[in-house]
C-alpha cells in the first residue's frame, strides 16, 4: 500500500498572522515551518505502517508550494515519510482552495496512491476543505475528522468525530482521509532522522509534468476572487453578574439563559 | 535614504533571532527536544523537585536519541557536532527543571566525553552504548572533602596491585552518585606528587544485580539550597579494586585530561545560564505586563522597564559570547581563557538576572507558587559548580603571565 500525506508550508505558529493589503492575500513572509495539523496525518500513516495489520511499501510526503516548501518536505520525512513530492510553479501563484485541491489531485493522480491523509485545516487558511476537494477530483471516497484509525483485512475502519459522539465508519481503499489532532502524538524527530531527511528522494515537479491545465490554477484559474478585506466587529462587552448573595446570582444567570432559550 | 513613507525600514523584532552558528538542522532538533521537554519534562518539574527526577525520564531521552547527540553512530550516538550540546543544555535549562538539566548534563557531558575520548575500545564499547540509551547511568568525581578548586590536593588513591588498582578515598557533592551505575573518577596514583600523580579511571559502582560493588558506599545524600530534583551524594571507597584496563588516558595525566573535560562542560554551563535566564526574562515579562499599581502594569514604570532593558542586553551578551566561543572550540580550538570568561560572565549574568526577576516580582517572587525563587536557588550554583568565579578570575589572570 502506497500513503501520499498531503503537508503544507505556513507561517510558524510564532509569527503574528497579517493580510497584505496590496495582494489581499496572506502575508506569508517571516519564518515558517510545516503545518503542525499535518504532522499529525504523517504519524497515522507511521503508525498504519507499524502496526503491521497492513503492508505499507511507502510513504510519500506531498506539498505544492514555492521553494521554500522544500523545508517542510525535510521536515515530513524527519517524521518517518519515505520520499517527497513537490510540485512549484510560478503559474499556481494566488490559487484558491479549489485551483490548489485540483492542482494536488492531479499530482497525486501521478502517485496513484492507496490512501491520501491530510491534517484537518492548516494553520494559515484554515479552510478545512482541501480533503474533500483532492477526493473530488480522485474520485475517491472522503472522511473528515477522524480520530482513529484501524486497519484490518483491506478496509480501513475509522472514527469519525462528529458534533455529538463518534461515527463509526468503514470505508474501501483508495481513500482521501483528514485526521483531527485528537487521533495520536506525533513523535519527537530524532536527530538522526533529521540529518538523514535531505538525503531521501525528493522530486520537483511543474504543472506541465503533471498534466495540470493552466487556466485552472493561478489567481486567474481561481473561481474566487476577494474583494475586500475587513477586520471581523468587535464583540459587544459581556455582562458581568457581582456575586453578592449567592442564590440571588444563581436567579440571574439562570434568567439570563432562560431569556436567550438557552435552557 | 528615502524619506517616502513606504520605504521606510521599520525595526521587526520578531523576526527569528537564529545564531548564526546553528544550521536548519540544528533548529530542527532544537524544535523537537523543546516540544519532548515541554511535554514530557516541565509537567512534572515540581513533583521531581520533591522526589528527584526518575531514571525513566533518562530512559526515554535516551530511546529518543537525545543522549547521543554529538557521539559517533558505532556508539549508539546520532553523529552531530558540538553545537548540539549546547541545544540540548538549552533545551533542558529552559524546562524549568534545573536539577533535571544538571542530572543530564553531568552524564552527556562530563562523564562520557572523557570516556569517548580517552578510553580504549573495549571501555567504548562497555559504557558509552548503554549510557546514550539511557540504561545506564555515570557521575563524575573530582571533588573531595578536601579539595574542591584545588584538584591537584584531592587525595583518594588508586594504588597498583598486579592487574588491578585499589582504591581508597572519599568524594563529596557528586551529581547523579546516589544513583549511578558507574564513575569517572579522579584519583592520585602517585599520592607524592601533585598534578602529576593524578590518573583516571572508570569504576563500576554497582554489579550486575545493581547492588554496590564491595567497598563502595553513599555516605551521605546531601541536602542541598537548590537543584532539588538532583541527587547529590557523598561517597566513599575502602579498598574498591578496578581492573588497570579502566584506566582513561595516561597515568599521571589525569589532571590534563579533567582540564580538557572541564572546558566542554564550562561551555555547556554558560549555555544553560543563557537560556535559563531567557525564561526567568520571559516569564517575569508576562508578569509584569499583567500585574498593575497605580493604575498602570509595573511593565510600564521606567524603572521596571530599565530592568528588562538591562536583563536583555545582559543575556544577548552572554548569549553571542557563549556562541563565539562554542564556535572557536566546536572548531577544534582550546580557548581556554574565553570559555572561563563565557562561563564567569553568564554565571554572574544568571544571578543577576535572577534577582532582578524577584525584584520585579514583588513579594510574589519570594513565594513558591511563582517558581521565580526556585530558579533563582538554582542558578546561585552556577558561581559555584564547574569551577568558581575566583577560580575562573584565576584561569583569566594566569593566562596574561601573571
Ligand atoms: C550541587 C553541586 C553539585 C556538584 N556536582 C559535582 C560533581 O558532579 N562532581 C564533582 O566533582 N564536583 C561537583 N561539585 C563540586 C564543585 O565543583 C565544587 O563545589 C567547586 O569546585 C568548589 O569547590 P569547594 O566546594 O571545595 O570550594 P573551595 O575550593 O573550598 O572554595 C571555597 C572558596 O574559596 C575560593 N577559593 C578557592 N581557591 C581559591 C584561590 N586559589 N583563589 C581565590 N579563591 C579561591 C573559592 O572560589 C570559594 O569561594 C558540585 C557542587 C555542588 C554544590
Amino acid at each position: 500500500m502506497k500513503i501520499c500525506c498531503l503537508v503544507k508550508e505556513v507561517p510558524d505558529a510564532a509569527v503574528q498572522k497579517r493580510i497584505n493589503p496590496e495582494t489581499k492575500r496572506l502575508d506569508r513572509s517571516g519564518e515558517k515551518n510545516l503545518n503542525p495539523f499535518d504532522t499529525h496525518a504523517i504519524e497515522a500513516a507511521m503508525q498504519l505502517k507499524e502496526g503491521g495489520d497492513v503492508e505499507v511499501d511507502e510513504i510519500v510526503a506531498v506539498t505544492m508550494g514555492p521553494d521554500s516548501a522544500v523545508r517542510a518536505l525535510h521536515k515530513a520525512v524527519a517524521l518517518g515519510a519515505d520520499r517527497s513530492l513537490h510540485l512549484t510553479d510560478g503559474a499556481l501563484e494566488g490559487s484558491d482552495v479549489a485551483a490548489t485541491g485540483y492542482a494536488l489531485a492531479k499530482l497525486l493522480e501521478s502517485e496513484s496512491p492507496d490512501l491520501v491523509l491530510l491534517g484537518q485545516q492548516s494553520d494559515d487558511g484554515e479552510c478545512y476543505t482541501i480533503g474533500a476537494v483532492v477526493a473530488d477530483h480522485l474520485k475517491m471516497p472522503s472522511l473528515t475528522q477522524v480520530i482513529k484509525m484501524d486497519a484490518a483485512g483491506g478496509k480501513l475502519t475509522l472514527e469519525r468525530q462528529a458534533e455529538y459522539g463518534y461515527d463509526t465508519v468503514e470505508v474501501e481503499l483508495p481513500a482521501v482521509i483528514s485526521v483531527g489532532d485528537a487521533i495520536n502524538e506525533p513523535r519527537y524527530p530524532s536527530l538522526k532522522a533529521i540529518m538523514g531527511a535531505k538525503k531521501k528522494p525528493l522530486d520537483t515537479k511543474s504543472t506541465a509534468d503533471v498534466g495540470i491545465e493552466a487556466d485552472r490554477v493561478g489567481e486567474g484559474g481561481s473561481r474566487t476572487a476577494v474583494l475586500e478585506i475587513n477586520p471581523p466587529p468587535a464583540k459587544e462587552s459581556g455582562e458581568i453578574i457581582e456575586d453578592e448573595d449567592t442564590n440571588e446570582t444563581v436567579e440571574k444567570i439562570v434568567a439570563w439563559l432562560d431569556e436567550r432559550k438557552l435552557i | 535614504m528615502a524619506s517616502a513613507p513606504s520605504s521606510v525600514i521599520k525595526p521587526d523584532h520578531a523576526a527569528s533571532r537564529k545564531h548564526m552558528i546553528f544550521t536548519d538542522e540544528h533548529e530542527a532538533l532544537r524544535e523537537s527536544m523543546q516540544a519532548w521537554v515541554l511535554k514530557e519534562v516541565t509537567p512534572n518539574r515540581h513533583d521531581w523537585e520533591e522526589n528527584y527526577w526518575p531514571d525513566s525520564i533518562l530512559k526515554r531521552a535516551g530511546d529518543l536519541g537525545f543522549l547521543g547527540l554529538c557521539f559517533p553512530e558505532e556508539y549508539g550516538g546520532q553523529g552531530g557536532d558540538y553545537y548540539y550540546s549546547l541545544v540540548r543544555a538549552e533545551c533542558l535549562s529552559y524546562s524549568g527543571c534545573g536539577g533535571l538539566n544538571m542530572g543530564f548534563a553531568v552524564h552527556t557531558d562530563m562523564a562520557t566525553p572523557p570516556i569517548h575520548l580517552l578510553g580504549s575500545e573495549e571501555l567504548k564499547q562497555r559504557y558509552l552504548p548503554a549510557s546514550i540509551a539511557g540504561d545506564k547511568i555515570s557521575c563524575l568525581g573530582i571533588t573531595e572533602p578536601g579539595a574542591g578548586s584545588d584538584v591537584a590536593g584531592i587525595r583518594t588513591t588508586a594504588i597498583r596491585d598486579g592487574d588491578e588498582y585499589v582504591i581508597n578515598g572519599s568524594k563529596t557533592f557528586i551529581t547523579n552518585a546516589p544513583r549511578a551505575d558507574y564513575i569517572v573518577l579522579v584519583t592520585k596514583t602517585d599520592p607524592e606528587k601533585g598534578h602529576d600523580g593524578i590518573t583516571l579511571f572508570v569504576v563500576d559502582l554497582k554489579d550486575d544485580d545493581g547492588n554496590p560493588v564491595p567497598g563502595f558506599s553513599v555516605s551521605a545524600e546531601l541536602e542541598k539550597m537548590g537543584m532539588h530534583a538532583s541527587d547529590t551524594g557523598e561517597i566513599a571507597f575502602e579498598d574498591v579494586r578496578v581492573p588497570v584496563e579502566n584506566m582513561l588516558g595516561e597515568e599521571g595525566k589525569g589532571f590534563y585530561h579533567i582540564s580538557w573535560e572541564l572546558q566542554g562542560e564550562r561551555l555547556v554551563a554558560a549555555a544553560g545560564c543563557v537560556s535559563g535566564a531567557e525564561r526567568m526574562f520571559e516569564r517575569t515579562l508576562e508578569y509584569a505586563l499583567e500585574r498593575e499599581a497605580f493604575g498602570r502594569p509595573i511593565g510600564r514604570f521606567q524603572a521596571i522597564r530599565h530592568k528588562f532593558a538591562e536583563m536583555s542586553t545582559q543575556i544577548e551578551a552572554a548569549k553571542q559570547f557563549t556562541y563565539a566561543t562554542a564556535r572557536r572550540f566546536a572548531n577544534g580550538e582550546y580557548p581556554v581563557r574565553e570559555i572561563s570568561q563565557a562561563k564567569l560572565f553568564t554565571s554572574r549574568m544568571i544571578c543577576d538576572v535572577a534577582d532582578e526577576c524577584i525584584q520585579i516580582h514583588g513579594g510574589y517572587g519570594y513565594m513558591k507558587e511563582y517558581e521565580i525563587e526556585r530558579a533563582y536557588r538554582d542558578a546561585r550554583l552556577n558561581r559555584i559548580g564547574a569551577g568558581t568565579d575566583e577560580i575562573m578570575l584565576e584561569v583569566i589572570g594566569r593566562s596574561y603571565g601573571l
